[in-house]
């Protein structure tokens, strides 16, 4: 069923009858060509890429729990390609120009607001290298803009550019930056991979590989045994755990990164500021709601929930400088849990073992990469290379001393 | 979380930083025939477990020991913290 405007007007005259499940519940099927592990974001995209753009057949989408409950229902809904480097840029620049176009491509509704986003400077070192991010987001075919105070608190007028500690001395926009609603996005390429003859299989948690002389044949699940000519892994956040039952150790720690959203206030937020320096982030929801974040809390966690050194150290951030938000008071918080990699950046590769591909490491940057993330992986799983804006994502950059740490922290994954 | 230290007893969290899993203190040995691949595991490849985890703090706002905290990685519950210094010592080093 096509949805639109047309359709809602319909529907309405007809007392709302003619509305369908949007997804089918099929029992799965003893083999497919292609599975992917993982109803997250990015699993739905592969599978949605898979079956659209490189018109693969027989796929199946295996999910423990139910599609879109977990990083994808669980974070703070930023989308934005401003980074530095080069293995890095252009495939955020591909992801976003894939978000402009994604409602008219799988016919969703996921309230793309292109808001804007900012990142505070507040010293010449960091207008420095602001400065030289926003070139190299413009050689990659990005927007970027130096802002100057001025022009930051026109926009933002209750914005505290006097802390002493940390001045507001201008911040570098990118203006195609903004907001998803993130749930609609799992529920869009779900129902767009559904549509196409994709079999999406909740309550099917894997439990193994079956592996015999260096080559996958299939998942051992809940649900028996389903055999694969190739096994798509996008798991991020359970990366280590899943892979491990194929005896891999990867290059990544799992941490806990916690959340927030205040009450519903009227308007005052028009788009994304980010403090870096003082750890702190902020948007406002269509509901009204402040919805913010900072870092990880920094150690190793599977618990979907964090502690309170860091929910105080971000409201701290918050308070510096948005005083006026002191006000508000906190309606939820919740924690997800990441993939931190060894240098920040993701991973989307074959295995060692054949049959077997991999996508996860995406640290707390992986939903902006959802749409770029699953067009790649799908191209990885059709002609076993990688799309040119992923071909730095390899395994073996680690060994290779080919890593890409935007932030320069080496290998300590709390600190990315 | 309360880290209880071994000589200064119940500690906030917040008063340590995290380095990562307590493997780190075995270093390989530089001359050994492997010693890339070796270094390579050792400086980026991680157990990464759901469960009980064996870890290294760094009591940073404190005494500045090193801890290797025994803690579940699901619940957040710690079971056992010790002297790095004394788990090293047991496995042969720095004699």
């Amino acid at each position: 069923m096509r949805y639109s405007g047309f359709k809602v007007i319909k529907e309405a005259l007809m007392g709302h009858k003619g509305w369908t499940p949007a997804w089918r519940d099929p029992e799965p099927q003893p083999h497919y060509d292609i599975v992917i592990i993982g109803g997250g974001g990015h699993g739905l995209a592969t599978a949605y890429y898979l079956a659209k753009e490189f018109k693969q057949k027989r796929i199946a989408v295996l999910e423990k729990g139910w599609i879109g409950g977990g990083n994808v229902g669980r974070n703070t809904t930023i989308i934005r390609s401003n980074y530095l480097l080069d293995g890095n840029e252009p495939f955020y620049e591909f992801s976003l120009k894939l978000w402009e176009g994604l409602e008219q491509d799988f016919n969703y509704n996921a309230m793309i607001s292109q808001r804007g986003i900012l990142n505070l400077i507040h010293t010449d070192a960091q207008r420095d290298a602001f400065t030289r991010r926003g070139n190299a987001m413009i050689l990659n075919g990005a927007d970027a803009e130096m802002l100057t105070t001025a022009q930051i608190k026109k926009r933002y007028p209750f914005l505290n550019t006097e802390d002493s500690r940390f001045p507001i001395k201008g911040g570098l926009a990118q203006h195609r930056g903004g907001t998803v609603r993130h749930d609609a996005v799992a529920w869009g390429y779900a129902r767009g991979a559904d549509s196409r003859g994709v079999d999406i299989i909740q309550n099917c948690e894997v439990t193994g590989f079956k592996i015999e002389n260096g080559k996958c044949l299939g998942v051992e699940t809940s649900r028996g045994f389903i055999g694969a000519t190739k096994v798509g892994c996008a798991v991020a956040g359970s990366s280590s755990r899943l892979m491990s039952k194929a005896n891999m150790r990867l290059p990544m720690e799992s941490h806990v990164l916690q959340a927030f959203v205040s009450e519903g206030l009227k308007p005052v937020m028009p788009g994304v500021v980010t403090f870096g320096a003082g750890h702190f982030y902020c948007s406002q929801s269509d509901k009204g709601g402040l919805v913010f974040g900072g870092d990880i809390d920094g150690y190793n966690s599977y618990a979907q929930r964090g502690n309170l050194p860091v929910v105080e150290d971000v409201c701290e951030g918050g308070m510096a400088i948005f005083p006026a938000f002191g006000r508000a008071r906190m309606l939820r918080m919740w924690g997800g849990i990441m993939d931190m990699s060894m240098d920040g950046s993701p991973i989307i590769d074959r295995t060692h073992i054949d049959g077997l591909y991999f996508n996860g490491g995406w640290c707390y940057g992986g939903f902006k990469a959802t749409p770029a993330s699953g067009f790649c992986f799908a191209h990885l799983l059709t002609h076993d290379a990688p799309h040119p804006t992923a071909k730095a994502y390899r395994f073996n950059r680690f060994e290779k001393g080919l890593v890409i740490d935007e932030k320069g922290m080496g290998n300590q994954p709390n600190l990315h | 979380m309360i880290i209880n230290h071994p000589l200064l007893g119940p500690r906030d969290s917040a008063e340590f930083t995290y380095l990562g899993d307590a493997k780190l203190i075995d270093r390989p040995d530089a001359a050994s025939e492997n010693a890339a691949q070796e270094f390579y595991e050792y400086a980026y490849l991680r157990d990464n477990p759901a469960g009980w985890h064996k870890e290294l703090w760094f009591h940073e706002a404190g005494d500045r020991s090193w801890l290797v905290v025994t803690r579940n990685t699901l619940t957040h519950e710690i079971s056992k913290v010790e002297l790095a210094r004394d788990v090293a010592r047991s496995r042969g080093r720095s004699k």
